[in-house]
C-alpha cells in the first residue's frame, strides 16, 4: 500500500507536533526537515486543522500545536483525512479483472492491503511516540556500543 | 479526570494473583460480556489445565480489587512450534468493562511477563482477529510489534 505524499506529510506533522505537545512549531522548521514545500505543507495543516488536530497560535514567532488526544487518535484516522484507503481491496485498477492470473494477483494484493489497514488502526499516536522513543534508544545504544 | 489520567490510575488495591476455582464465576461473567458466549464447560476445562499455578510453564491470572475480579489474563511457554525457540504466548486477555482505562490489563500483562521470564522465555507473542481494533491496539501501546509470522486458514469442507 502507498500513501499519498500529503498523507505521509500528514503522519509526519502529527508525530512531530504530539511528540512537543507545549511548543509552537513553524511550519517551515517541518517543512525543511522534511524535504517539503512550506505551500505543501501548509495544505496540509489546514486540513488537520479543520479536523481539530492542530491549532495554529498567533502572537510572536506564531506556528502550530497539537491538540488532538495522542491516546485515541490512531494512524488511520489521520491517514483518512486526506485518502479513503478503507474500501481500498487491492482488486480495483492495479490488476485487470477480466483474467483468473489479474483476479489471483487482486486477491493476493487485498490481502496485503488488509493487514497494512489493520496495522493503521492498532497504532494511536502515544504508541506510535512511544515507539519513537525506543529506536532513539537503541540507536543511541547501538552509537555508544560501536565506539566502545 | 481525563481518559489519559485515567489510563495510568491503577487502582492502589489492584493485586494480581493466580485464578482460583470460585473466581470463575466472575471470570466466565467478564468473558460472557465481552465476547457474548457463555462457555461454561470450555472455562473449567482450561481452569482444569492452567489454574492454580500447577505448573511455571502455564499461567492463568486475575487482577483482583477488594473481592471483584477486573480481569484476567492467560498463556503458556509453547515450545519449538514450526522451529520457533520457546516464548511466551498470551492467547486470553479481557477486562471488565467498566475497569477499562485504568491501567488493569497493563498490570495483567507485566504479570504474565514476570511469570515467562520466570519459566526462562525472553520472548512474548500474541493472535488477534485484525478487527479486534481495541486490544490489538491495547498490545501495540505496550511495545508489542508485528511478529515475524503469518497466520493462515482455510475452509475445510
Amino acid at each position: 500500500m502507498k500513501l499519498q505524499k500529503s498523507t505521509t506529510l500528514a503522519l509526519f506533522s502529527v508525530l512531530e507536533f504530539a511528540a512537543n505537545p507545549g511548543r509552537q512549531l513553524a511550519a517551515a522548521e517541518i517543512a525543511e526537515k522534511y524535504g517539503a514545500s512550506t505551500h505543501h505543507l501548509a495544505k496540509v495543516l489546514r486540513e488537520l486543522g479543520r479536523a481539530g488536530l492542530v491549532e495554529s497560535a498567533r502572537g510572536v514567532g506564531g506556528g502550530y500545536r497539537f491538540s488532538g488526544n495522542a491516546r485515541r487518535l490512531t494512524l488511520m484516522d489521520v491517514i483518512e483525512l486526506f485518502e479513503d484507503i478503507s474500501t481500498r481491496t487491492g482488486e480495483s485498477d492495479e490488476f485487470d479483472q477480466s483474467s483468473d492470473v489479474g483476479r489471483a494477483l487482486g486477491a493476493v494484493m487485498a490481502e496485503v492491503d488488509e493487514i497494512a489497514k489493520a496495522t493503521f488502526r492498532s497504532i494511536t499516536v502515544d504508541t506510535m511516540l512511544k515507539l519513537i522513543e525506543r529506536q532513539r534508544r537503541a540507536a543511541g545504544n547501538a552509537q555508544t556500543a560501536s565506539q566502545g | 479526570m481525563s481518559r489519559a489520567q485515567a489510563q495510568d490510575a491503577v487502582p492502589p488495591e489492584l493485586r494480581v494473583r493466580p485464578v482460583e476455582a470460585a473466581d470463575l464465576g466472575q471470570v466466565i461473567a467478564i468473558d460472557t460480556e465481552t465476547t457474548g458466549i457463555e462457555k461454561t464447560d470450555y472455562w473449567y476445562e482450561l481452569f482444569h489445565r492452567y489454574g492454580g499455578g500447577r505448573t511455571r510453564q502455564r499461567l492463568f491470572l486475575v487482577a483482583e480489587s477488594g473481592s471483584v475480579i477486573q480481569g484476567f489474563i492467560i498463556g503458556e511457554v509453547r515450545d519449538w512450534e514450526f522451529g520457533s525457540a520457546p516464548c511466551g504466548w498470551v492467547f486470553g486477555l479481557s477486562v471488565r468493562a467498566s475497569a477499562r482505562l485504568a491501567g488493569v490489563g497493563a498490570r495483567l500483562l507485566d504479570a504474565i511477563c514476570d511469570g515467562f521470564r520466570h519459566a526462562g522465555v525472553n520472548k512474548v507473542r500474541t493472535l488477534l482477529a485484525r478487527d479486534n481494533s481495541l486490544v490489538l491496539s491495547f498490545f501495540r501501546s505496550q511495545g508489542m510489534m508485528a511478529a515475524p509470522f503469518i497466520p493462515l486458514e482455510k475452509d475445510l469442507n
